[in-house]
């Protein structure tokens, strides 16, 4: 948890009061450029450092990713992609450094039903609040870029904090500290932007005609953007979505459902209100009762059972 | 003894004599205590799991967590009452799948429905221990709680997180959040008809019921066991 102060959250799960409005941070980005990306994993090392984590030793599965996923402990991976390219015949090795987005309308914080356990700055970091998470793993469903990890240790979901409380005191991301050719940048989302569009011109000029930034729109943009070598074809980069957004099963879930399933409930209450004033209950007249012990003796004769041939009143 | 009401006066009892005078009225059996022990275990289920999951389901009553021991206890305890209610319910299930076999009488009444909700019992066909209404609770119930016991399973993140895609997770988790409103809703709906429709609650607490409330309402059902009953005694284990 970051040290900021609630005049700068934006947005807080599963809360209905309004969120402080008036103060306005400036928006923050890291841009990761992964035409200079030489897969170091310096960045990797540089997270688990600051955040004091140490991942458990995993299995070699025989590529470069080394832990194969990103886990409760690994907030950052960075993913190798051999890549023919059809077009120029040659062998790419795309590798993307693999983490939280900080989406400005964050799938996780949508589906999250637990109060401040997941916020958003108004600087744009999405941050999880571990002290208020369930564990219910709805921020999992949520995510459009399958990021959240559910630790099994104590069952509360873990990501790259984009180093909230780096940031809060003006120092960079850890990862963009340790990256030894620049790959990762850090700065206003403004500025990342701009330096993009520089990197981007670079390389259309050097041949990667479909160059281009990466900050899905979808989402409402993002505060980790790409640059990318085939912005046409984000999937090339270890599935990175072409056009991410929150599930249409997510967002029917929190709004039509949500909607559909109190009235129902409530209707369900209320029609039966009603009906009761007006149509009253439904009572048992005494000649029913009476009818009912008269059949019932009927009934006994005939069967030939004598004794006890009298209605049992209790 | 000057009070002549006084119940402890040997000869003059009024509050009793006026009791005596109340229409007589025969008890038939409907549930035995197995039968009724297994429906409260169920209901008593169904009521934590609509409480615990409706604080999961929208943050407006998040603060039902509180009767849970918190958000991460109410997480951790929800499916485990789902998997006591499935065993629950599957004991009823068993017990009542039989009486609840849709005949040509639940089309009939079904079509006279403007004649239910009005109190016309008069206008209805003679009915067998469930009516269509009854039957719909039961298959409705029987179908959601299938749906929410598979589909939980699914979302269990702690036992079963990893074994299904992200995009089954998805669809489970809208699955068990829409059948659980409907039975929740229906529910409502059966809780509802336990008190409009007088003397039914008896059968769920003692087990029996008036002459007159099965010679009303199933008539057909207190034709087979009124003389029944008496060959078998006063209490029908099988319910039936």
């Amino acid at each position: 948890m970051a040290d900021y102060s609630s005049l700068d959250i934006r947005q807080r799960s599963a809360s209905t009061e309004t969120p402080p409005e008036i103060r306005r941070q400036v928006e923050v980005a890291k841009l990761i450029d992964v035409s200079k990306c030489i897969g170091c994993k310096a960045c990797q090392s540089a997270c688990e450092e600051w955040n004091d984590l140490r991942d458990d030793i995993g299995i070699n599965r025989g590529v470069y990713d080394n832990p194969h996923d990103l886990t409760p402990k690994s907030w950052t991976l960075m993913r190798f992609t051999e890549y023919e390219n059809p077009e120029t015949n040659h062998l790419e090795w795309l590798i993307r450094k693999d983490g939280c987005m900080h989406c400005t309308e964050p799938g996780c914080l949508k589906a999250c039903p637990s109060p401040g356990a997941i916020v958003q700055y108004s600087n744009g970091i999405v941050d999880f609040i571990e002290e208020n998470c369930i564990g219910c793993g709805y921020c999992v469903k949520g995510c459009p870029f399958n990021i959240p990890r559910i630790s099994q240790t104590d069952h509360k979901a873990y990501k790259c904090t984009l180093c909230s409380d780096r940031v809060a005191v003006g120092q960079a991301p850890a990862c963009a500290k340790a990256c030894p050719t620049g790959s990762i940048m850090f700065g206003t989302k403004q500025a990342m932007i701009e330096q993009a569009e520089t990197r981007v011109e670079d390389l259309k000029s050097r041949g990667f005609a479909q160059a281009g930034l990466y900050d899905p729109a979808g989402v409402g943009g993002t505060h980790v953007m790409y640059v990318l070598h085939h912005a046409d074809k984000p999937s090339l980069y270890a599935g990175l979505p072409n056009d991410p957004k929150i599930s249409p099963l997510v967002a029917f879930w929190k709004g039509g459902a949500k909607v559909f399933g109190l009235a129902a409930m409530g209707f369900a209450a209320v029609a039966g209100f009603f009906h009761y004033v007006t149509a009253g209950p439904n009572e048992v007249v005494p000649e029913e009762e009476e009818e009912a012990i008269e059949y019932d003796s009927v009934k006994r004769r005939e069967g030939g059972i004598e004794n006890g041939g009298e209605a049992r009143p209790h | 003894m000057t009070i002549q009401s006084d119940i402890r006066d040997g000869e003059a009892r009024p509050l009793h004599h006026a009791k005596a005078e109340a229409p007589e009225v025969m008890y038939v059996p409907r549930y035995t205590g197995l039968q009724r022990v297994n429906h409260w275990i169920t209901a008593i289920l169904f009521t934590l799991l609509t409480l615990s999951g409706l604080a999961m389901f929208t943050p407006y009553l998040f603060s039902l967590t509180g009767l849970f021991g918190g958000g991460q206890a109410t997480r951790a305890i929800h499916p485990w009452f789902g998997v006591a209610l499935a065993v629950s319910f599957v004991l009823l299930f068993v017990r009542f799948w039989k009486l609840n076999i849709p005949n040509k009488d639940d089309v009939e009444w079904t079509k006279h429905i403007g004649d239910v909700v009005t109190n016309r019992e008069d206008r209805l066909p003679e009915l067998g221990k469930y009516n269509a209404g009854q039957k719909g609770v039961f298959w409705g119930q029987t179908a959601l709680i299938a749906v929410m016991f598979v589909t939980g399973l699914v979302i269990w993140n702690t036992y079963f997180g990893g074994l299904t895609s992200i995009e089954t997770q998805r669809w489970a988790l809208l699955a068990h959040s829409l059948a659980a409103v409907i039975a929740i809703a229906i529910i409502v709906v059966h809780v509802y008809a336990g008190i409009w429709v007088r003397g039914t609650g008896r059968a769920m607490v003692r087990g029996t019921v008036t002459g007159g409330w099965a010679y009303r309402h199933h008539r057909k059902w207190f034709r087979q066991i009124a003389g029944a009953r008496a060959r078998r005694g006063a209490v029908d284990k099988r319910g039936s």
